[in-house]
């Protein structure tokens, strides 16, 4: 690794002002970034650690929404996310046990890595992502590879979840790094169903809208006969081509069908 | 430089450290706790697994200013101070649950997280908790075996394949 100065601050506010400074770069429970620093493929001069702010940890039920602090562990969402049992599923399902002990929802969604979990849930739930300056809807957030809506020393502070009828997240791992090949997370609401792919495209998560359009006039995995996705501009590589990526996602949506709940 | 406090195996400690000094540098290199190993120093292997808080993590992958006022647990803390083993302990040796010995203190480390949310685990879920522990000499079955009877449970049936 480079050396940088490390800070941690305990309040939004001085993280805010720490990573007005050059060359700052957030850190969450860095479960990527640590590795990325180790390859040296990131140089940041100072690191502002976000582990130490206790606003932004915490799980909390209101109004038929779930609102989860930014800095809260993916065990933590596993473990209290009742309210959204297909949310707190996926939470468990991340990584393995200590890396989800460090893992934060908030540090996923920067990072919007296109096999990551997270990034699905939100998209499909139609979720708003909340930062110490404005709220962002999920349509609106997520912009291709690693890339997002957030400006530079932007922090996600929560995110908010309406509560779904109906969801599942259905993931096929990668048997070693355990990220998704293809991860689907499907969700029903009063006004519709909602369908967010993740490890398919090579432009990332998106929402699947041929299958949103059949599940909204009827939710059964049947209603997915004969609805396809375009190979086209799914990522191939020594995992999987592209093909068998655009089949995998049909399937892992049938199954998310079936195991809503 | 940045000074962090912090409480190791119950002993408090103060040091002055680098922002990337990692935890398994901490310490191995400034504590001399080299009982946590570092086998791939990527976060997939879990030689490296301690608890911070009570909770496992991996060592490799935190920095240790991001301890700075946790209670921090190593394998040198699993054994009493007179050298009885701890229950897990105890039962690898009784087990066989190690050959070269390199992933044990991991996998000690990860089995007494996984018995104080879970004091009577399943054999599957022994299996499950371990998914971030590797063992190279591929002995997961006295390893599962062990941390069964650890947690007091019969292990008479469970094949030592």
């Amino acid at each position: 690794m480079y050396s940088f100065e490390i800070g941690r601050p305990s309040t939004v506010a001085d993280a805010v002002a720490a990573l007005g400074k050059d060359e700052a770069q957030a850190l969450g429970g860095g479960q990527t970034l640590i590795p990325t620093l180790k390859q040296r493929l990131a140089s940041p001069e100072t690191l502002v650690s976000l582990t130490g702010i206790a606003e932004m940890k915490g799980v909390c039920a209101e109004d038929g929404a779930l609102s989860i602090g930014g800095g809260t562990n993916h065990a933590t969402v596993a473990a209290e996310a009742s309210a959204y049992p297909a949310l707190a599923a996926l939470a468990g399902g991340i990584g393995d046990p200590a890396v989800r002990n460090r893992g934060t929802i908030g540090g996923s969604l920067a990072n919007n890595d296109p096999a990551a979990c997270y990034p699905s849930a939100a998209l499909a739930s139609g979720a708003t992502i909340v930062t110490n300056t404005r709220e962002i809807a999920a349509d609106d957030f997520f912009d291709g590879l690693f890339t997002t809506a957030l400006e530079e020393g932007e922090i996600i502070t929560s995110v908010r979840f309406p509560v779904p009828e109906a969801a599942a997240y259905m993931k096929f791992e990668q048997p070693a790094s355990r990220f998704a090949m293809v991860g689907v997370f499907v969700a029903k609401y009063a006004d519709g169903v909602r369908v967010a792919v993740t490890g398919g495209s090579e432009d990332g998560v998106f929402r699947w809208s041929a299958a949103e359009d059949a599940l909204s006039a009827n939710f059964s995995a049947e209603a997915l006969d004969g609805v396809s996705v375009d190979a086209d501009g799914m990522i191939t590589d020594l995992h999987g081509s592209a093909a068998y990526r655009a089949h995998l996602i049909g399937v892992m949506t049938k199954r998310a069908v079936a195991a809503a709940q | 430089m940045v000074e962090v406090t912090l409480k190791v195996n119950g002993k408090s400690v103060t040091k002055s450290v680098k922002g990337n000094t990692l935890m398994t540098e901490f310490l191995r290199d400034e504590l001399r706790l080299t009982g946590t190993h570092v086998g791939c120093d990527t976060s997939q292997c879990g030689a490296c697994v301690i608890h911070v808080n009570g909770e496992a993590v991996k060592g490799c992958t935190m920095f240790a200013a991001e301890a700075d006022g946790a209670e921090v647990a190593t394998i040198e803390g699993m054994a009493s101070p007179d050298g009885t083993l701890s229950v897990i302990q105890q039962a690898f040796q009784d087990h066989h649950g190690l050959q070269c010995g390199f992933c044990t203190p991991g996998m000690v480390m990860s089995a007494a997280a996984l018995l104080k949310d879970n004091p009577k685990p399943t054999e599957a879920e022994v299996r499950d908790y371990l998914e971030g522990n590797l063992c190279r000499c591929t002995g997961y079955h006295n390893i599962v075996k062990a941390i069964m009877a650890a947690s007091g449970q019969d292990v008479s049936s469970i094949a030592a394949e």
